[in-house]
């Protein structure tokens, strides 16, 4: 290839346009799969959960399940998408071992839910994201190459194939090309997939977990110049984190942008993201992509959900959260700045259940935007992935709350409960952090601190009660920071008035 | 005049993993056009309120409830395995595709 002009990312957006796209994948939570009666329980022991419909042996019989429809139904309302009175099962065949039937039941031309929308809020600011489909379709097994050097495809030897996953709901959410976002791409991508996925979860359809799969996301991306037609797309897969939905489209725009820039073309395929250096490479290209021979599944009879049954559903859908996060913001007292940078932090919902597991939310956004963003930050994690609960959060002021331990001793705390020792109570008591209360030891301690600064003393004695300060600085160290400095205080101007 | 070519057969042959000799494209060939033929015909006699039908019996929304059913043992259902290691399926590496 000719050398390929680099250019940054201020200079892609200014000479060209960005249009993107999102598919999402999300496991629905069901507690059976798609077809079949198997468990879709995450984890378990390879080859546990399956039966004959998802082995695809010969002579087994799909049935829909009705939780699944009900689920994808209830997603295509919360997105304001019109749900179809009639649609069919379609078979998708591929040969790939991940499916053992050699086919996947999907939905084709006649998806469960058409043309809807999401409102999203980008920095303060309304987008709305069209929704082109959401249909319901099997997951696939999973497959573990073995004998390559990487534990890649390329270059194993064998793969050997797990079906648990294989047939459990799959719903898949297709947007419709965002066009005219310019810089904001990668930030409204992040944003919509950010509040897809609180949609999905407040309908309690899904634990849309990207970190364990149970939602993913693939990225389309293309560019053009400003006034010129869309340009050729490319499909970025295996994006699976939030933040990582943001590198991608960027790592794309500015790959693209180069390519073009050169005179180059881009060619429309599959590329694949990598987390550890957040750019994407090549995978199969687009033109020599399986003809999948779609046709109607002729084992499942049409589904045609009742127009009384969708109107049900459609009252019973929970608050969304958009309209609960404004809700909340009021209830919180926090302002527009104070929301924003907990819905950027991704801590909206970890401060709702530890605001519900009784602490104030200033607290509560105290620990998750401070110690927790900065833990976060530090180790390249997500805050909800950081394995501290919003119940052990709660745990931890409590105990501040109650003296035991002060707001220093509380961040070493955190540290145990991060490393996973345990609750912060377990913590506290297997380090001995408890704050010293023992108002014997604490005076003990003062005492020593003003006869050892007779100079600072003399200060406070004469009324000046800011050089205390430096007093309470040597009790805390003398008591190896687990005193209450509040209390010191008060014990050190008691002393000395 | 055939309605299937010889390259459309070979297509298909590519895309059901069956490997055809030239001799038998020229067979298939033949053999399905003869049957593309005949259903065409029928096409011909089905009237404009005759909508196309993929299913034979007139049955909408057959549903299950949401509720496990017991499946297999990993045992019985690696029995029917060509092939199985580390308690997985195990099947030769798949080239030019991801997973």
């Amino acid at each position: 290839m000719s050398t390929v002009t680099q250019l940054s990312y201020d200079e892609a957006v200014a000479r060209f346009e960005p249009v993107i796209g999102l598919e999402t994948h999300v496991e629905l939570g069901t507690n059976t799969k798609m077809f079949c009666g198997c468990p879709t329980e995450f984890g378990a022991e390879p080859n546990t959960q399956v039966c004959p419909v998802c082995l695809g042996l010969p002579g087994a019989l799909p049935v829909a399940n009705r939780a699944a429809i009900e689920a994808t139904i209830r997603i295509g309302l919360a997105l304001n998408c019109s749900i179809a009175p009639w649609g069919r099962f379609a078979r998708k065949n591929y040969f790939y071992p991940d499916m053992p039937k050699n086919f996947q039941i999907s939905q084709y031309d006649e998806p469960l839910c058409v043309d809807g929308y999401l409102d999203v809020d980008v920095d303060g600011e309304l987008v709305r994201i069209g929704i082109e489909r959401v249909h319901l379709e099997e997951d696939t097994g999973k497959s573990l190459h073995v004998g390559g050097s990487t534990g890649r495809i390329h270059g194993a030897t064998e793969s050997l194939v797990d079906y648990n996953r294989a047939g459990i709901p799959l719903v898949e959410i297709v947007t419709k090309p965002v066009p005219g976002t310019g810089a904001r791409a990668p930030q409204i991508a992040k944003a919509y997939v950010t509040e897809l996925r609180d949609v999905i979860r407040s309908l309690g359809v899904s634990d849309v977990r990207m970190e364990q799969g149970s939602m993913r996301c693939d990225v389309n991306t293309s560019l053009n110049r400003p006034g010129a037609e869309w340009g050729t797309r490319t499909e970025t897969k295996n994006v699976n984190s939030l933040r990582s939905v943001e590198r991608a489209v960027r790592s794309e725009i500015i790959r693209q942008s180069g390519v073009l820039e050169s005179g180059g073309t881009i060619t429309q395929e599959t590329r694949h993201f990598h987390e550890t250096t957040g750019d994407t490479t090549s995978g199969r290209s687009k033109e020599t992509a399986t003809d999948y021979r779609y046709f109607p599944e002729p084992d499942l009879v049409p589904l045609a959900p009742a127009a009384e049954w969708i109107a049900e559903l459609k009252a019973a859908l929970p608050e969304l959260p958009r309209v609960r996060r404004q809700r909340q913001q009021a209830d919180w007292g926090f302002s527009d700045l104070d929301m924003q940078s907990v819905l950027n932090a991704g801590a909206w919902e970890l401060i709702e259940a530890t605001v519900a597991a009784g602490t104030t939310a200033a607290a509560a956004r105290k620990w998750w935007l401070g110690e927790l963003a900065r833990h976060a930050n530090e180790t390249d994690t997500e805050l909800d992935a950081l394995g501290v609960s919003p119940q052990a959060v709660a745990e931890l002021q409590g105990l501040v709350d109650a003296g035991k331990i002060n707001d220093k001793l509380a961040r070493v705390v955190l540290e145990g409960v991060i490393a996973g020792e345990g609750t912060p109570a377990e913590v506290v008591t297997a380090r001995g952090l408890e704050v010293v209360s023992d108002e014997g030891a604490l005076t003990k301690a003062v005492d020593e601190a003003i006869a050892a600064n007779p100079d600072i003393a003399a200060k406070v004695r004469d009324g000046k009660v800011a050089a205390a300060g430096a007093l309470v600085g040597a009790v805390m160290k003398a008591t190896g920071g687990k005193a209450d400095a509040k209390t010191v205080r008060e014990l050190v101007i008691a002393r000395l008035s | 005049m055939a309605t299937i070519s010889r390259e459309e057969v070979a297509h298909l042959a590519r895309l059901a993993r069956l490997a055809v000799t030239d001799d038998e494209l020229d067979t298939f060939a033949g053999q399905l056009d003869v049957i593309l033929q005949a259903v065409a015909q029928v096409g011909e006699v089905a009237a404009v309120d005759v909508p196309p039908t993929s299913h034979s019996v007139p049955l909408t929304n057959v549903f299950r409830d949401d509720v496990v059913v017991p499946g297999l043992t990993r045992d019985e259902a690696l029995s029917g395995a060509p092939d199985a290691e580390d308690n997985r399926f195990r099947v030769p590496r798949i080239l030019d595709e991801e997973a």
